[in-house]
């Protein structure tokens, strides 16, 4: 199986704190890879540097290399936004524009130049129903998206994330704001998903990274501790540290 | 134990005077403008008062006609909207999103120190430089004109557009802007297509109030705009505001004329609580 993002020894300073400490990791391709850790240990710093949305933070700098599909995505002549149509992402918090079910999907499409009615029809009836969503907003297409449940809302999220067609998507803490159905939804249709995406998931919830993840990176202080099987990293870990976490002694 | 009971009260008491105050004003003025505005409107005729193109109420036989200066107002405001709405919504834009904190801070003072710039200052200014620069550039007789009232009211305007809209594009949650980012989009693309639209009812609040602004506006325009109660037929001609219409006359007015005076105010008065009330009505929905 090969990996589609290969990190080597990648740091990263927010002004003089370093938030990243020598991170190096592959993710495999059409897989689910979890990213565990406390809160504040850097997952979703390093998981926004695969897409680049950190360049927007001031102060921020970044040194290491990060191929994807083996080019360097800090290269001077790579279209930023190109990325980030490659390498989707879904929010911890559901964020859907305040505009129809229908526009939020189109959002995307348009951005990249789709105008055709039919053909964004289409992307918009194909993208709910891999989203798993269609059934529940079929009938309501030109309605506010900010008028449907949380689950929904993430579910959308997703939805119009695959609707730019694209290879990875990048997911923080997708569940955390849901409740227990919503999220089993989540789990289901991510399980779904990796068959044809590449899945890079930061969860706090060890569970979900047991029941949904074939990879697991376990993360600490800013350094990637271990990573590997979801299985290996639950069952014998082999820092004593991932074991403390993973059993429950902190965190 | 009942001593601080009373003391409450009594405090309470004391604000709720004070808040009373304040909406028996506006009750007073409201009930004035109306009482002595009517008067002049019964003895002229609603329609001749308000459609009539000919204001002499010093001639012999005066005529009591309105419409210049109702019209006047409107193309006046409407002028100083076109024009400054867009350059303040631009950089409201620029200021929100773009600019460095730098930059932002500095251009932010300037833009506070236009709206505590007197009016007196605007029309002085605009009279040794903005009329006698459209005399020369249109080649016209009197640069004291329509236009010059426009431009004048436009910058005028600006200061509260700006900070008005940067307040609503200020608001809007970064999570919208993310999204879009996260989409591919480009960050132009991403402030016009989800952070303007977001923003919207606070902008058109903003362009209300830029309106109220310029329709209540006498000094600038007085000093400016020629003065004169013609029909605003064009850019360059001489015109009279409705504001500038009750101050000019009303040190020697009497009789009549007088009581016209007043019913111009009343005319102003409803066109001002109107842009109020459109003003509330986009307040809310921002809210909601
Ligand atoms: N925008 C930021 N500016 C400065 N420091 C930040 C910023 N975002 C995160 N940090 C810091 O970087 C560290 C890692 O944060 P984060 O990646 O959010 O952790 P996690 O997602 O694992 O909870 C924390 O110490 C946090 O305070
Ligand atoms: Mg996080």
């Amino acid at each position: 199986m090969s990996n589609v993002i290969n990190v080597k020894d990648m740091c990263l300073w927010y002004g003089e704190h370093q938030a990243i400490k020598n991170v190096n990791i592959e993710i495999p391709e059409k897989s689910i890879t979890a990213f565990i850790g406390p809160s504040g240990c850097g997952k979703s710093t390093f998981l926004k540097t695969l897409n680049r949305m950190n360049d927007l933070i001031p102060g921020v700098k970044i040194t290491g290399d990060i191929r994807y599909e083996g080019t360097d995505i800090f290269a001077k002549d790579i279209d930023v936004n190109n990325l980030r149509k490659e390498i989707g992402m879904v929010f911890q918090k559901p964020n859907p524009f305040p505009m129809s079910i229908y526009d939020n999907i189109a959002y995307g499409p348009r951005t990249h130049g789709i105008t055709k009615k039919t053909e964004l029809d289409e992307i918009v009836e194909n993208s709910l129903k891999r989203a798993a969503i269609w059934d529940e907003v079929k009938d309501r297409l030109k309605k506010n998206a900010l008028g449907l449940s949380g689950g929904q809302q993430q579910r959308l999220c997703i939805a119009r994330a695959l609707a730019v067609d694209p290879k990875v998507l990048l997911m923080d803490e997708p569940t955390s704001a849901l409740d227990p159905i919503s999220t089993s939804r989540i789990e289901e249709l991510v399980l779904d998903l990796k068959e044809t995406y590449t899945i890079v998931m930061v969860t706090h919830n060890m569970q979900q990274a047991v029941r949904v993840s074939d990879y697991t990176a376990f993360f600490l202080l800013g350094e990637l501790v271990e990573f590997g099987r979801t299985e290996d990293i639950f069952s014998q870990p082999q820092d004593k540290r991932t074991e403390d976490y993973i059993t429950g002694r902190f965190g | 134990m009942k001593k601080n009971q009373l003391m409450e009260k009594v405090i309470h008491g004391i604000f709720l005077v004070l808040g009373l105050i304040t909406v028996g004003c506006v009750l007073l003025i409201t009930i004035y403008l109306v009482i002595s505005g009517i008067p002049a409107i019964r003895e002229i005729g609603l329609v001749d008062f308000l459609f009539g193109k000919q204001w002499a109420s010093t001639a012999t036989e005066p005529k009591y006609g309105i419409l210049p200066f109702i019209l006047t107002s409107i193309y006046g405001t409407a002028g100083a909207i076109v024009i400054g709405v867009p350059v303040g919504f631009m950089t409201a834009v620029y200021l929100s999103k773009m600019a460095s904190p730098k930059v932002k801070s500095v251009i932010q003072s300037a833009v506070s120190l236009l709206a505590g710039i007197p009016s007196v200052v605007y029309g002085l200014v605009g009279m040794l430089v903005l009329v006698p620069g459209i005399r020369k550039i249109f080649n016209v007789p009197d640069g004291a004109s329509l236009l010059a009232a426009i431009i004048v009211l436009a910058i005028m305007i600006l200061p509260s557009i700006i900070k008005m809209s940067i307040t609503a594009l200020d608001a809007v949650p970064k999570e919208y802007e993310d999204a879009s980012l996260a989409l591919g989009a480009t960050p132009i693309e991403t402030y016009f297509r989800v952070s303007v639209p977001a923003a919207k009812s606070g902008i058109a609040a903003a362009v209300v109030l830029g309106v109220g602004r310029a329709i209540g506006e006498a000094m600038a325009v007085m000093m400016v705009a020629g003065n004169v109660p013609n029909m605003p037929d064009s850019l360059f001609q001489s015109v009279r505001f409705l504001t500038t219409a009750v101050s000019s006359e009303m040190a020697y007015s009497s009789g009549l004329q007088r009581q016209a005076l007043f019913s111009i105010a009343l005319v102003l008065f409803m066109f001002i609580m109107l842009t109020g009330a459109t003003l509330n009505f986009f307040l809310k929905r921002e809210r909601e």
